[in-house]
């Protein structure tokens, strides 16, 4: 009955979301540069422009090329990823609770590595990568398989239970290893914690493409995803392939979510919050929650990680920690608030 | 005002009513005649179904009151209330497993307590229940494996056993094909007639309104617009005003009562005409 | 008729009561099986003491060994009974969750008190590692306790509401799930070993001691949700309908939440974090017995507590002589079995 009204207010919206955009991008850039200065040792704006132009080989300027910048991009592309993982997750499975975790993503790129390490050794950041993709790969995959074998195929609900869990089975076993093995423990506990410190750029090259394509995919499908959060049934009575925009959807959150924790642990959180303050902003329509879900994750993730390094000085907390702490609260205050029911 | 509570079984003074922070009713005078059947219809979103509620004691009045007979609703206990008055919402769901038996033998939770928890009536009161609903051959049936008409005739079993005079029902019809819907509005006529109950309900139906309904209550915006015998309510300009629906008012060929008869775009005056005069 | 009710009237008392006729016959069965788990499971480990001679030892009979009265009495037997009451007491809050919220995947963690016990004790455990073992109990009861009324009340705004209850217990696990990881992540490598073995959920030498703190909590408050169980029962059908069949909804949804939360958070306190007890007993007991909560809940509770003495039986067995915590067991096998029953109930 209001289709007609609410398009108009779509359109009408259009431009004022379009500038909101623009305006977050500023925002975030800011964020980066104030990511790159601050810290341990704070570094002047000039500074860090003349050790991006014209390099000296000045302590730092060290400090900006080889710590800074790598895990200032980290921290953007991860929090990017995550939070739009998050958010198609949330419409795939119109559960609000929803996020990359459900998938049982987390879990399994966390048992892959301790695994690795309980039984390869592995030690290297870069080797942990590797098989944290291929552990969130292989969990999506199962749960998505779980999720199809229950009556109605692949419904929300069944992908939810299913997800639950895989989930609670996966890190039972983890947590297993860790319990047998002090060593195993002791080797992995940071990386478990989720951080984006001492990421080298080499890193993010290896795992950028993943999370490109996943982005773009992400991007492409936002209008397919309001219609089919609109509910299956009429989505299909639409004219939508619900089946192929789920499993597209599927890749793109292996990519995006497989690829973030491949790079920074598992990091929980921005993916479930930012979709909901986003929506919260600029209502329903995944075209535009997409980027500026995008947008705001970036945003959290970088200054949740400066945090990470101010909280307690000199110490540095990892930033999959200092970001519930600080979001957690607020999300309880939109609860009170938002949910009248 | 003691010489009204014989007559009205329930009686709203000033009552208005908001539903998540918006106010729905506004100051309403409303009376329901004991042992008759009121029915209130009126648009979506009219504030039908919140006034059924108010009634109900569901929601809590900003201002006003509701009496049940000459006692002040929100002064009596909600158990003591249940014992007087059932209500059923509309669309009620029931846990998965949950066999009509076990959903009917609910309906007596008013009168029950901590040692005693199925008596001998309240036996007595589910096996009536059932059975006035035809629903004894599905008893030990969980509800997920019964039809529509078949559930919300649990439901309405439900709430009979609670054994109350007066009873709310919000649109008892819904998702019901049209042979339902005729059986459970004749169910409910029958109690009406056999055992004077106080029957308040909402409906969609103009026509079904008009041939079951004593009493008629057309709400509009949060008001009443009109009430009384559906003969006086139902009429061309009330449909107009109400429902904003063009419409011809006849009378019933089965029952007698009006008949509404919408225009519309497509039949105009002559099908109309021309269907009457088979 | 495929199912009928038993009915009690005792002749000239002002009582009746009514259950489904399954119930008897599985509450039976299910005691007769842990007595069976238990037996077994007081006599294994390092040193066998045979069936007989447990109940013997137990019965205080004489016995052909003069040390199995140390053995059954101090070391083994109140570690399994603690594996029975927690087990019960966390499928009892399990069955009150999902039958408030009509959520059939909550469990009592929906409140926080899993993740506010384990923040009190983690932090103990790794911050003062000194601190007497036998009080982290007490201390990790606090930490629900708090959780679980922070989150009750900041849930509520003129009315409980089941959505709004779940979101800030949610946003509470968040804090205090990543504190504890805190704990986990910088604290002392051999304090954290132990706190995994806690967050897990163990009952590894537990003692008359935390036996006797917790049974008061299980006794008191399953009593009470027993005799609740007629209002689970209309609370289960909805909000609406619950109100009009006259059930002063806040108060016994108040009550039955306290009843939740302190069963919960008084099994974790003493046994740590075993999960799916509390998600997966009352699924199995509705699949004995059906929804009906009088029925449903001795049964559900019998049920977690044969889980938890089996479970804990097998962490001993598998790995032998690493001690695998039992919470861990009941989320390996559990998690499957769950998968395994929806989605067979789904295709019939």
């Amino acid at each position: 009955m209001s289709t007609i009204p609410q398009q108009r207010r779509l359109l009408r919206s259009a431009m004022p979301l379009g500038l909101g955009l623009v305006l977050g991008v500023g925002l975030l850039l800011f964020c980066l540069m104030a990511s790159v200065g601050l810290g341990v040792a704070d570094i002047s704006p000039q500074t860090v422009y003349q050790a991006l132009t014209a390099f000296d080989g000045s302590t730092d300027q060290l400090i900006i090329r080889t710590v800074r910048v790598p895990r200032s991009i980290t921290a953007l592309l991860v929090g990017g990823a995550v939070a739009v993982a998050g958010a198609m997750m949330q419409g795939l499975t119109r559960n609000p609770l929803a996020d990359p975790g459900i998938l049982g993503i987390n879990a399994g790129a966390a048992l892959a590595v301790v695994g690795s390490v309980f039984w390869l050794g592995t030690t290297s950041l870069s080797v942990y990568a590797g098989f944290a993709l291929l552990g969130a790969a292989i969990a999506a995959v199962t749960v998505y398989a779980l999720g199809s074998l229950g009556k109605g195929g692949l419904t929300p609900l069944n992908l939810t239970i299913a997800g639950a869990a895989f989930q609670v089975f996966v890190s039972s076993v983890t947590m297993g290893i860790l319990i047998l093995s002090q060593r195993t423990l002791a080797e992995i506990r940071f990386w478990l914690a989720g951080s984006v410190a001492g990421r080298d750029l080499d890193l993010v090259v290896q795992v950028l493409p993943y999370l490109v394509v996943g982005m773009v995919i992400a991007l492409i499908m936002g209008k397919q995803l309001t219609t089919l959060s609109l509910g299956e049934d009429i989505a299909q009575g639409l004219g939508q392939k619900t089946a192929w925009i789920k499993v597209t959807a599927a890749v793109s959150i292996i990519l995006l979510a497989g690829g973030s924790v491949a790079i920074a642990g598992p990091i929980g959180f921005v993916g479930l919050i930012v979709p909901h303050i986003v929506r919260f902003g600029v209502g329903v329509d995944y075209r535009w929650i997409l980027p500026y879900s995008a947008i705001l994750g970036a945003i959290l993730l970088l200054v949740a990680d400066i945090g990470a390094r101010l909280i307690i000085q000199p110490q540095e907390l990892p930033v999959g920690l200092v970001m519930p702490l600080l979001g957690a609260p607020f999300f309880i205050y939109l609860t009170r608030w938002q949910v009248r029911r | 005002m003691i010489t009204e509570t014989s007559t009205y079984a329930l009686t709203t003074r000033k009552l208005t009513l908001a539903y998540e922070g918006k106010v729905v009713i506004e100051s309403l005078d409303l009376a329901i005649p004991t042992g008759k059947i009121t029915i209130l219809v009126g648009p979506n979103g009219c504030g039908k179904s919140t006034l059924l509620k108010g009634l109900g004691r569901l929601l809590k009045p900003i201002q006003g009151v509701v009496y049940l007979g000459s006692e002040s609703i929100a002064k009596l206990s909600t158990k003591v209330i249940a014992q007087r008055l059932g209500l059923l919402p509309q669309g009620p769901t029931a846990p998965e497993g949950l066999t009509v038996k076990d959903l009917v033998s609910q309906g007596r939770y008013p009168h029950q307590g901590w040692l005693q928890q199925w008596s001998k009536e309240d036996e007595k009161q589910v096996n009536w229940a059932l059975s006035i609903t035809q629903m004894q051959e599905f008893a030990h049936l969980a509800l997920d494996n019964l039809s529509g008409g078949q559930r919300q005739r649990a439901w309405i079993a439900m709430t009979l056993a609670q054994d109350t005079e007066i009873l709310l029902l919000d649109e008892p019809t819904t998702y019901l094909d049209l042979a339902h819907q005729m059986e459970i509005l004749d169910l409910l006529y029958d109690l009406n007639q056999q055992q004077q109950r106080t029957i308040v309900m909402v409906l969609h139906d103009l026509n079904q309104a008009c041939r079951y309904g004593d009493h008629l209550v057309a709400v509009k915006a949060g008001t009443i617009y009109d009430q009384g015998h559906p003969t006086q309510v139902m009429t061309a300009k009330m449909v107009q005003e109400v429902f904003d629906l063009e419409s011809r008012i006849v009378s019933d060929p089965v029952a007698g009562t009006p008949l509404c008869i919408p225009i519309g775009r497509k039949g105009g005056m002559t099908s109309v005409v021309s269907c009457l005069n088979v | 008729m495929k199912q009928q009710w038993l009915i009690l009237r005792p002749p000239g008392l002002p009582m009746s009561f009514h259950l489904d006729h399954r119930v008897p016959g599985i509450v039976v069965g299910l005691v007769i099986a842990t007595f069976v788990a238990m037996v077994v499971s007081v006599g294994q480990g390092e040193y066998y003491v045979p069936p007989v001679a447990v109940i013997r030892t137990v019965l205080g009979l004489e016995t052909d060994n003069p040390d199995y009265a140390f053995i059954v009495m101090t070391l083994r037997l109140p570690r399994t009974l603690v594996a029975w009451g927690v087990g019960m007491g966390l499928a009892i809050a399990g069955t009150i969750t999902q039958g408030i919220t009509r959520n059939p995947l909550a469990s009592p963690d929906i409140v926080g008190v899993s993740d506010g016990a384990s923040l009190a004790a983690v932090t103990l455990i790794v911050l003062f590692p000194g601190f007497p073992t036998a009080l982290i109990p007490l201390a990790a009861f606090g930490g629900a306790l708090t959780v679980a009324v922070l989150v009750y009340l900041l849930a509520w705004q003129g009315g409980s509401s089941s959505v709004r209850l779940i979101l800030v217990g949610v946003g509470f696990s968040l804090i205090a799930g990543s504190l504890t990881n805190l704990m986990v992540t910088f604290g002392n490598i051999y304090n954290v070993s132990q706190a995994l073995v806690w967050l897990a959920g163990s009952v590894y030498g537990r003692s008359w001691e935390q036996l006797n703190v917790f049974i008061p909590w299980l006794l008191g408050f399953g009593c009470l949700s027993l005799v609740m169980s007629r209002d689970l029962n209309v609370l289960q059908l909805g909000d609406q309908v619950a109100r009009s069949l006259g059930s002063p909804l806040e108060l016994k949804r108040g009550l039955l939440l306290l009843s939740g939360a302190a069963l919960a958070g008084s099994a974790v306190a003493t046994a740590g974090n075993i999960r799916f007890v509390g998600l997966m007993a009352p699924h199995l007991g509705r699949q004995m017995v059906g929804p009906s909560h009088e029925g449903l809940l001795p049964v559900a509770a019998l049920t977690g507590g044969f889980v938890v003495v089996v479970a804990d039986l097998l962490g001993r067995l598998l790995f032998a002589p690493i001690e695998l915590p039992c919470g861990l067991i009941t989320a390996i096998v559990g998690a499957p079995y769950f998968l395994y029953v929806l989605i067979r109930d789904r295709n019939s």
